[in-house]
């Protein structure tokens, strides 16, 4: 018999507001409320609300903390002070991606790593397995919510609700503070290409903070958005999704995060065989693309050339801001250039795409 | 009920007819839909092409979900609903109306005992529709 679904602290509220709530990872979520495309527009032109609770928080501390982060992610931890975010990778001794996930300093010696919903036990058992005694790891995931506040409105409605100033936190940076009263990590990331905080609260809060934003943001024009424009807007910006554009058979250099692994920090799981594709060059690489032909392309569909398959689509669906059909594949390193023309199998049929400039829509995210 | 007008026949497949003489106007139901979320693309015969009852005559694809579409009757394609192509979301705003998507030219009008009356529809819907 199939496991139970999760349910996040917020489960009530999106039933009561009339979500469609599908499984996703384990977990029941919210897919839509008023529609993906309505959803996904409001996020582009106002502010957005989202449940991303099901996603995991593993806390580690301690004075060995550092150095057990610094063999298990691709990203230097040195880089890193105390009230920023990194956007790093777990991999394993081949290269293959465990997870992709953001890194926090907390303090000197703690850290907060936020993972992917799918994923948590999959983590958890590969952190745990890389310890040391002068580190402690902790699974905060039951007990912590994430919401996220994105859109052009985002700063303004958050603004008002927070007891700290948050223009002093930059892109990828932290700080703590109350957002209508609840204790938050207020952190200005996300997923959407767009200006926003993702807001860590304590699940017995998660509802009174979303009930505060909701009805604060009333003015802003805000919505509830589900799962459905989460990869919409994350496909027009071409972040990856794991699962489907990376997972454990891709390399970080062929999945374009080159630039979230260091080589120079020295020695962490996975850097061999890293180094060496970095070195020689990957022989795919992933690419952002759309239609040229009227179809939509769709994860696991085939990319052909000269009718041979050549590749295969990781994402695609409808791109509502771009207005076109639009996805991510991977492709021969000599197909990957920006204009490159290929197929993707639509039903049997060949539907003519073409390689084109990432991200799709322009991102507006407030890089300091 | 008005999401299901009594004028129309549908199928188990959540498609609906409207027969007009020898034709039958065919779209898909308020259900369809709503089940999909917003259509984004659709994909349709040409006119003149040969259908039969209850075999996939297109798609209609949503942000998330691919569906065929299956002809409530055989006959053969009279007229497209070529304002589909740019503004899909027509399915959605208006099922009943502008969202139709062909007419057939019908060539075994007894196929039309074998549809669901709104009534039917309904009831078979209430079962969880599947």
């Amino acid at each position: 018999m199939a496991e139970a679904l999760k349910r996040t602290p917020l489960h009530a509220v999106h039933v009561k507001a009339g979500a469609r709530m599908v499984p996703f990872g384990g977990w029941e979520m919210p897919v839509q409320y008023a529609g993906i495309v309505e959803e996904h527009r409001t996020v582009r032109s106002a502010v957005g609300l989202f449940d991303v609770s099901h996603m995991g928080e593993f806390e580690i501390a301690g004075p060995g903390a550092f150095a057990v982060l610094q063999r298990l992610t691709t990203n230097d931890v040195g880089a890193l002070a105390p009230g920023q975010v990194q956007y790093s990778l777990l991999c394993y001794p081949d290269g293959g991606i465990v997870d992709d996930l953001t890194l926090y300093r907390l303090a000197d010696d703690r850290f907060m790593l936020t993972v992917n919903a799918s994923n948590i036990d999959k983590d958890w058992a590969w952190v745990t397995d890389h310890g040391r005694s002068d580190a402690r790891w902790k699974n905060v995931s039951a007990e912590t919510a994430l919401l996220a506040v994105q859109g052009p409105r985002a700063e303004a409605l958050v603004g008002r609700l927070a007891d700290v100033d948050l223009t002093g936190i930059g892109y990828y940076r932290f700080a703590r503070g109350h957002v209508a009263g609840v204790a938050s990590i207020v952190s200005r990331t996300g997923y959407t290409g767009e200006d926003g905080f993702e807001l860590y609260v304590d699940a017995s809060q998660a509802m009174s903070l979303w009930d505060a934003l909701m009805d604060a943001g009333k003015a802003d024009g805000i919505m509830p958005v589900g799962l459905g424009a989460r990869d919409t807007l994350r496909l027009e910006m071409k972040y990856a999704l794991y699962g489907n554009d990376i997972d454990q058979t891709t390399n970080p250099i062929e999945a374009g995060l080159g630039w979230v692994v260091k080589l120079a920090k020295g020695e962490f799981i996975g850097r061999a065989p890293i180094a060496k594709a970095k070195t020689e060059g990957p022989r795919r690489k992933l690419v952002g693309f759309e239609m040229v032909d009227r179809a939509v392309a769709r994860h696991g569909y085939r990319i052909l050339k000269d009718g041979a398959e050549i590749g295969v689509v990781t994402s695609g669906s409808y791109g509502p801001q771009v207005d076109k059909y639009i996805g991510m594949g991977y492709v021969p390193t000599d197909c990957s250039g920006v204009g490159e023309e290929f197929e993707v199998e639509v039903r049997g049929k060949g539907q003519r795409a073409k390689v084109v400039q990432t991200p799709l829509y322009p991102s507006k995210v407030k890089k300091a | 009920m008005a999401n299901y007008p009594t004028d129309l026949k549908y199928t188990k497949e959540h498609e609906w007819a409207r027969v007009e003489g020898n034709r039958a106007r065919v779209g898909i139901t308020v259900y369809a839909q709503e089940q999909l979320g917003d259509v984004v693309f659709i994909e349709l015969p040409k006119v003149g092409t040969k259908v039969s009852q209850m075999q996939a005559f297109g798609v209609v694809e949503s942000v998330k979900a691919v569906s065929d579409l299956f002809a409530p009757l055989s006959g053969e394609v009279a007229e497209v609903n070529a304002e589909l192509v740019k503004k899909p979301e027509l399915v959605n705003q208006d099922p009943y109306g502008k969202g139709w998507m062909l007419v057939i030219e019908i060539s075994s009008p007894q196929q039309a005992d074998a549809l669901l009356t709104a009534q039917q529809y309904e009831e078979f819907l209430a079962k969880g529709g599947h």
